[in-house]
């Protein structure tokens, strides 16, 4: 077994007792990245010498005695992420020679935790996509079958955790774009309460769904990581007061008891039939292990992409208005399509004699999307779901149809509208062997239970253990 | 046809605060070296977000209630989206449908009030310099606070225009918000113009706004140039196109800038990245506690205090530091009972600047300043004659160059007059008579 292949908390333990130093198991990081990044294509930059550099002194501060939650573990980062110094595209040739003169808050706390980051993620271009498909530089490709999606836009994040080329990666999921890619790889994925992680330095995409995150191997390094990245941050007005709060306490505490909801809205139309066979699979597993399992009703649901596709465009073509050509090097005419439908969606429905007829009408959803979930929460602790109706779906299937590829996203909106967490956990796979996850849905703040719920799933299917063959 | 003016005043007023409305770096830009005060939230950098400056915002609200606003106990800031070089985001983060205030008044001399629309708080652009064919970029003003006072079209002529902006002008000056110096841009004025006839009692169709003034001159100015082409294209039959036109300094006329047709949509939408703004009724009162005697409440308690003119009362309370000052000299006027009459014309006569001279010491001037005129000016020149001419040997000295001389000659002054007299006074005469 190569040391790449190890969770966090193997790895910390390894370093720890100077079974390896952070520069071997960086090394093995680079060394799986060299051999398979370009079939996948899941970084636009390898921080190669950055990356031995910290190692090295990870090693000398592990020597010292120093002990940090992160210390000496290779990192993956969306490059949607500022980092000083290190080129930052979003994807997108607009950005294609940007060099940020900050780091991002969550970049600056996992550097001070001695992470050591080893490159930057492909994605959609300025996070806009399902598929992975839609980079500039080039599509993601799926390491269970190289044919297929691996889902955005997080693609290249997702993709790299379950390749092993490193041992966790940050995302950012305004829609489902840590969620659906975490599903699609078979790796753990969060999407925290809107407002717990700082979203300051990450390139913003719409500002008031963007929620930061991150993809792990297991429930428990999750934790590890969303440990250091929340926090409220002066630099962010969105960030939410938080107390210090031990995640590992209740990791181990099982689901005895614990009411889950069944949205059943969202195992109706339009499931895969073999997805609700392996959801079901997963509702008994959880029954299994002692949780009350109940049906509740998501009323709003069915106008959860409506709305979004009306927020979150309009601030997009807000938020993208500084790429005006002036600076950065590069005009608009280097927006990709994607990108420019969005603009155009969003110019359109925030504009005079529409504004009260989409954007304002789409807030009014979101309220009552949000009372939904409130509703929901008051019979049950919390809720599970498919992350995605469909498996992975084949590269180019749905590229020229914009509407069924926005559809793949059904299951996830309406969590970034309510503002809600969600843990994404790998739960099986199909018969042609490509991911299946669900996610686990909680009230505002409630992470710690997700983990709890999470881990409990985790410990009795071991999906993760299983790893794509890559060649 | 007789027409009658519609005027309403649009005025920006940039807040001294430390720090930029958005980020920590130093608002004072004037006359620093381009691109110095800038971090990646006031250059927009990706993934950069603005934190709202507090101090701003209590400002913004002090001066709502200066101008008898009611205050909002929810507000929030939107985005303002349009495309210019000296906009980094893209966007001008301001406040569109619930500002901090609205509904407000300030009353003028001739007793009428002027309605105040709203008051709300917004970020300044950076500033653009244009040179042969190229344009620099400074981003040193970019998101300086600023406060928009809107007022209703109240405004019938172009003095009470300007009696409407000099109150506002020693408003904020008296808060110690803003320096509103029109000169450095600290206070920028656009006014909406419009005729409707006389005995309409409806808004007229159309408005033409006035944008590039930079002295209460030019004001009046624009006003009176735009009155007359406006009067001019009524009368022969037509309506004056609704547009923004700009005051034109070397041709001494407006001229149209952008007409009705490419009107912006500035696409309005709130902030996402600055959660609403609650202000509760305890922290309004507070602000208000916190607020200096503002100048109409000043004028009237002097001129009632201290038996002032209402002339005097207005000049001493212009500016407040001359009214503290003022009332400080009265305090120390007090013990040797000079009183504050007296004070108030020895301040406005002899133009006394405030950081010249403690007030202590401004009594004890007016004290001998008193007894040197109880002698009499003509008595004073009478000695000063005599004792020149009773001393050609000092005088002669003092011309060539002896400038000590001049001593002697004022002791034999002093001695004459045998009163206690003002010396520096008296020193000033003989200088006078030896030229």
């Amino acid at each position: 077994m190569n040391l790449n292949q190890l969770t966090i908390k193997e790895a910390r333990e390894g370093l720890r007792n100077k079974q390896f130093s952070s520069v071997d198991l960086t090394r093995d990081c680079l060394t799986q990245i060299k051999k398979h990044n370009s079939a996948l294509n899941a970084f636009i930059s390898v921080t190669e010498e950055e990356a031995l550099m910290s190692a090295k002194k990870a090693d000398k501060s592990i020597e010292d005695g120093t002990s940090l939650p992160l210390l000496g573990i290779p990192i993956a980062l969306k490059d949607l992420f500022s980092t000083k110094g290190i080129k930052t595209t979003a994807a997108s040739n607009v950005l294609r020679d940007y060099i940020p003169q900050y780091d991002a808050t969550v970049v600056r706390k996992l550097k001070d935790a001695g992470a050591v980051i080893v490159g930057k993620t492909n994605l959609d271009a300025w996070a806009h996509g399902s598929s992975g498909e839609n980079s500039d530089f080039g599509p993601t490709k799926n390491p269970w079958n190289k044919n297929f999606v691996p889902g955005g836009s997080s693609s290249g994040s997702a993709v790299s955790v379950a390749s092993d080329m490193c041992l966790a990666a940050t995302g950012t999921d305004t829609g489902g774009s840590i969620r659906l890619p975490s599903s699609f790889n078979n790796v753990v994925g969060l999407k925290p309460t809107y407002g717990r992680v700082s979203r300051y330095g990450i390139i913003a995409m719409a500002s008031s769904l963007d929620s930061i995150g991150h993809f792990t191997k297991t429930v428990e390094d999750c934790a590890t990581i969303f440990n250091i990245t929340k926090g409220e941050d002066i630099y962010d007005a969105t960030t939410l007061p938080d107390a210090t709060e031990d995640f590992y306490k209740n990791l181990n505490k099982g689901v005895k008891r614990i009411r889950i909801g069944i949205p059943k809205e969202f195992v109706v139309s339009g499931l895969d039939p073999e997805v609700k066979l392996l959801f079901e699979k997963a509702v008994n597993t959880f029954a299994n292990l002692g949780a009350e399992i109940t049906e509740v009703s998501l009323p709003y649901t069915k106008y959860g992409i409506a709305a979004y596709y009306i927020i979150q465009p309009s601030e997009v073509s807000s938020n993208l208005a500084r790429y005006d050509g002036i600076r950065y090097g590069n005009g608009r005419e280097s927006f990709g399509d994607e990108a420019k439908r969005r603009i155009m969606l969003g110019t359109f429905t925030l504009s005079s004699g529409y504004y009260d007829a989409y954007y304002k009408k789409a807030m009014s959803v979101r309220t009552l999307i949000k009372n939904d979930f409130d509703k929901a929460f008051e019979k049950v602790e919390a809720l599970i779901s498919p992350v995605c109706p469909t498996y992975p779906w084949k590269l180019g299937e749905k590229i020229n149809d914009p509407l069924k590829m926005y559809l793949s996203d059904a299951l996830t909106v309406t969590v970034n509208i309510a503002g809600i967490p969600s843990l994404s956990v790998p739960a099986g796979f199909s018969k042609d062997k490509l991911p299946f996850g669900i996610q686990i849905m909680g009230k505002q703040l409630s992470e710690d239970l997700l983990f709890q719920i999470g881990n409990s799933f985790e410990k009795e299917t071991n999906y993760y253990k299983q790893k794509p063959l890559l060649r | 046809m007789k027409y009658k003016p519609v005027i309403g005043l649009e005025v920006h007023v940039e807040l001294k605060t430390k720090s930029k409305m958005f980020c920590s770096c130093s608002a004072d830009y004037f006359g620093q070296k381009p691109n110095t005060h800038t971090c990646p939230v006031c250059l927009g950098l990706p993934g950069a977000l603005p934190v709202p400056n507090q101090q701003a915002i209590d400002w913004c609200v002090m001066i709502g209630l200066a101008l008898n606003c009611k205050i909002a106990n929810f507000s929030k800031f939107d985005r303002k989206n349009y495309f210019y070089p000296d906009l980094p985001k893209g966007y001008q983060i301001s406040q569109y449908d619930q500002p901090f205030c609205q509904k407000g008044s300030i009353t003028l001399s001739n007793r009428k009030e002027i309605g105040i629309t709203r008051v709300h708080m917004e970020e300044d652009t950076g500033k653009l310099t244009h040179s042969g064919d190229s344009t620099l970029i400074d981003f040193n003003r970019s998101s300086v606070p600023l406060v928009e006072i809107v007022t209703d079209p109240d405004f019938e002529n172009a003095s009470e225009v300007v009696e409407y902006l000099k109150k506002l002008q020693q408003i904020v000056r008296y808060l110690g918000v803003s320096d509103a110096d029109m000169e450095k841009g600290n206070m920028r004025l656009e006014p909406n113009i419009s005729l409707k006839k006389e005995n309409e009692t409806t808004l007229p169709k159309f408005k033409v706004e006035v944008k590039n003034i930079n002295s209460f001159r030019f004001v009046e100015k624009a006003i009176a140039y735009e009155i007359k082409r406006q009067e001019e294209i009524l009368n022969e039959g037509k309506t004056p196109a609704q547009e923004t036109r700009g005051w034109n300094e070397t041709k001494n006329a407006t001229v149209s800038q952008r007409s009705k047709e490419d009107a912006m949509d500035y696409r309005y939408f709130p902030e996402p990245d600055i959660p609403p703004i609650i202000l509760k009724d305890e922290k309004i009162l507070k602000l208000q506690s916190q607020m200096p005697e503002l100048p109409d409440a000043k004028f009237e308690r002097l001129q009632k205090e201290f038996s002032l003119s209402s002339y005097n009362s207005e000049l001493i309370t212009k500016d407040k530091e001359t009214a503290d000052y003022f009332e400080k000299a009265v305090e120390d006027g007090k013990k040797v009972y000079v009183p504050p009459k007296d004070i108030a014309n020895f301040i406005i006569n002899q133009k006394i600047n405030p950081s010249d001279i403690v007030p202590a010491e401004l009594i004890k001037r007016i004290v001998s300043a008193k007894q040197t005129i109880s002698i009499g000016d003509n008595a004073l020149d009478n000695i000063i004659k005599n004792v020149l001419a009773g001393n050609s040997k000092a005088v002669e000295d003092y011309k060539k160059g002896k400038t000590n001389a001049i001593m002697f000659l004022l002791g034999h002054v002093m001695r004459e007059a045998k009163q206690k007299l003002d010396t520096k006074l008296v020193k000033e005469k003989l200088e006078d008579k030896l030229k």
